[in-house]
């Protein structure tokens, strides 16, 4: 199974993202690099809206994820509520 | 198809035609094993030009610099031209022996492996 | 009265469906010229999807949150000195080679992806090309902004755009867009969406601007990761439009193919300048040029690989030759800039013991083995006041146009020479890659604007080559190029950084 992968930029909007990403996806391993933070996983990453918000203690939507977002690996799914990052094999 | 056009038949123009030169050609010098010199050396010359002259003004002006280059035995020099083993003569102009528009000419000088030994 | 919002989806249907009309009086392939010459066979544009479903309002929305963060840096940076503040005034080099090579490619990304977004029969194709051509320019334009600030105290930032349509090594950079940009409409989608933005912008923008980070570069890493911000959308955007033609029609499946190995050919030679800047001109690490391309290139692709393998699609061409030059290109693209320095509008200088030490460690199986003697050498030179640079002009490449200094990976000290005769007239290449694609498209490369042979031509003016590199180039000769060591640049830093002489001090305080 191949990685997907997401890298944010180093803030304080993504840790709350990483947090919410952290605990949807147990699996996942997280990388500090100089002003980057890279999330993979095996497979699939799920972020979820919900969880997010929680973290944030704010409303967020899933779109604002562009404004810290630095790149990403996988198929890519997104609606309302989660984005979802997939490699089908 | 020559390339993938709206115009059929499509042709380019071919910007280094040796016209282009003003009576030159292009010409391509490189010592192998030798990258002290980043890339193989381009040269603008008379197609009559004799081979003597890469010998004696080119290759000294491109590559002396190197702390080989004293010690390269000519006579044991090996040649070629566009890939080709080639036997140079000296008396012969360029364009005579084979050597034309755009040609690449590579000498190895065994036994100089470059500094350190490096190929460079 | 209650107003109900409409979800991300039908939001994205009604702006990429209804805004769609019939072509009721004119012909279809009369409106959309361009779709069919290349051979891609379309029969359902409404398969489009944008995964991201990206409308116009979220687009200026999120757009203008960005932009509002990033000029906040910028003017934090400009109004503290930033400039002082980098590691060394070396790394400014590199800044100098991205707004020269690599931001003027972001103003060609926008031209293109404006114009092939009028020719698509695609209304979903037709909105997302439209938001990436602006994001291009957005791009273009905080480049220029960022950087403007290291003009006012640095030298080789004043003729960006002048230089990259002339100097030798920016034909490199400008060229491939030249290519991409004259191609078809699809083949543009595959070139630019698709190979570069997926698979190579990642090495550009990620663990460069993490260096620029590392090295005190704050407007740089900003700019950096807000326009890969967009880039990870383009991304996106690159996969959709793969899989969108292998989905529709099997004959699409080779041309894809063919022009995948192609572009990522083109695109890890253009990287090249990337590699020497990762490895030589940042002085504090992040990471190599090696291992950049191995989590970026070799990780990333080979799961991107893997997926497109249900359609049909195999790893590119030349991967196996591009993973067997990770271990050598920047030192090789290094020795080129180190030798035609007195020809570039930046420095370059050779490594101290602590970095080639870096490089003998990253690198074991080739820098000590290959680079690190002539390193020495050219340094002991330099020492003797004998600074070495090549007085010749070098050999190009006809398609890359990169100097020959690329190696046979079976034998790395051999210079790697190809050839074709097309109509009677020789071409040399660095690479199979290279020939491969002369040799597909002849008639495209016969019309190559090699920077040296237009000297030979006397169409860069002269006679002399300082008449070239000065008049003809615009750089300033004895500022903007040479050694860093003895630049206006470096003892400009020096004044800033040094601390008074200690005997000043005492016969000021006496």
């Amino acid at each position: 199974m191949s990685k997907v992968y997401l890298a944010l930029q180093d803030n304080e909007e993504s840790h709350s993202i990483v947090e919410a990403v952290e605990e949807d996806n147990p699996n996942a391993t997280v990388i500090y690099q100089p002003a980057m933070i890279r999330i993979e996983n095996e497979g699939q990453l799920v972020i979820n809206r919900e969880t997010v918000e929680e973290k944030m203690g704010r409303d967020w939507e899933v779109q604002a994820l562009h404004v810290n977002l630095i790149t990403l690996g996988g198929n890519v799914d997104e609606d309302d509520d989660t984005l979802t990052l997939t490699w089908k094999d | 198809m020559a390339v993938a056009a709206i115009t059929p038949d499509y042709t380019g123009e071919r910007l280094d035609r040796m016209e282009n030169f003003n009576g030159n050609q292009v010409v391509y010098l490189g010592w192998d094993h030798h990258l002290m010199f980043c890339a193989p050396v381009a040269f603008a010359v008379q197609p009559d030009t004799l081979f003597s002259k890469v010998l004696d003004e080119l290759i000294p002006g491109a590559f002396s610099q190197h702390p080989e280059f004293d010690r390269v035995d000519w006579g044991a020099v090996q040649w070629h031209l566009n890939g080709e083993a080639f036997t140079p003569q000296a008396d012969v102009a360029l364009i005579d022996q084979g050597v034309d528009h755009k040609s690449i000419l590579r000498f190895n000088t065994p036994g100089l492996d470059g500094i350190a030994g490096t190929g460079s | 009265m209650s107003t109900r919002k409409l979800s991300l989806k039908d939001k994205y249907r009604i702006l990429t469906r209804d805004l769609e009309w019939e072509y009721s009086y004119r012909d279809y392939r009369e409106i959309f010229k361009q779709e069919a010459f290349e051979g891609i066979k379309i029969t359902d544009w409404s398969k489009w999807e944008d995964p991201f479903r990206l409308t116009m309002d979220a687009y200026w929305k999120y757009q203008a949150e960005k932009e509002k963060k990033l000029y906040a840096i910028f003017d934090a940076f400009a109004q503290n000195n930033g400039q002082q503040n980098v590691t060394d005034a070396r790394y400014v080099n590199a800044i100098k080679l991205f707004l020269t090579g690599v931001s003027p490619l972001e103003y060609q990304a926008y031209n293109g992806f404006a114009h092939v977004g009028r020719q698509f029969g695609g209304v979903g194709a037709r909105v997302a090309c439209q938001m990436q051509s602006l994001d291009e320019l957005r791009h273009v334009q905080t480049q220029i902004h960022a950087m403007s600030h290291y003009n006012k105290f640095f030298d080789g930032f004043q003729d960006f755009t002048h230089m990259h349509d002339r100097v030798w090594y920016l034909s490199v950079p400008k060229s491939f867009f030249d290519d991409a940009r004259s191609a078809g409409p699809f083949e543009f989608m595959v070139a630019i969406g698709f190979s570069f933005e997926y698979v190579l912008t990642n090495l550009l923008f990620v663990p460069f601007m993490s260096g620029a980070a590392y090295n005190g570069d704050m407007a740089t890493v900003t700019f950096g990761f807000s326009a890969q911000s967009d880039e990870a959308r383009h991304m996106t955007l690159g996969l959709e439009i793969i899989k969108f033609l292998l989905e529709q029609h099997p004959d699409n499946v080779p041309v894809v193919q063919r022009w995948i190995n192609k572009w990522l050919w083109r695109g890890t030679r253009v990287l090249t300048l990337v590699a020497m800047m990762m490895d030589y001109m940042l002085p504090n690490k992040v990471m190599s040029w090696k291992e950049s391309f191995e989590v970026y290139f070799e990780e990333a692709a080979s799961a991107l690989f893997k997926d497109l393998a249900r359609y049909g699609i195999e790893m590119p061409r030349y991967a196996e030759t591009a993973i067997l030059e990770k271990e050598h290109v920047s030192h090789q693209a290094w020795s080129i800039f180190y030798n035609y320095t007195h020809a570039a509008a930046f420095h370059t200088w050779m490594p101290d013991d602590k970095e080639m030490d870096w490089l003998s460690e990253k690198y074991p199986d080739t820098f000590d083995k290959y680079y690190r003697a002539r390193f020495e050498h050219w340094r002991e030179l330099e020492r003797a006041g004998e600074r070495y640079y090549n007085p010749t002009l070098p050999m190009l490449c006809q398609t890359c146009q990169i100097p020959m200094g690329f190696t046979e990976m079976d034998n790395p000290t051999l210079t790697a020479y190809r050839q074709s005769v097309y109509q009677g007239e020789r071409y040399n290449f660095c690479s199979d890659g290279c020939k491969d694609i002369f040799d597909h498209e002849p008639e495209k490369y016969v019309q190559a604007w090699l920077p040296v042979h237009q000297i030979f031509q006397g169409n860069c003016g002269g006679p002399d080559i300082e008449d070239v590199l000065g008049d003809y180039y615009r750089i300033n000769l004895g500022v903007d190029n040479m050694d860093f060591h003895g630049s206006p640049d470096e003892a400009r830093w020096n004044a800033w950084h040094n601390l008074q002489p200690a005997e000043d001090k005492l016969k000021q305080a006496s």
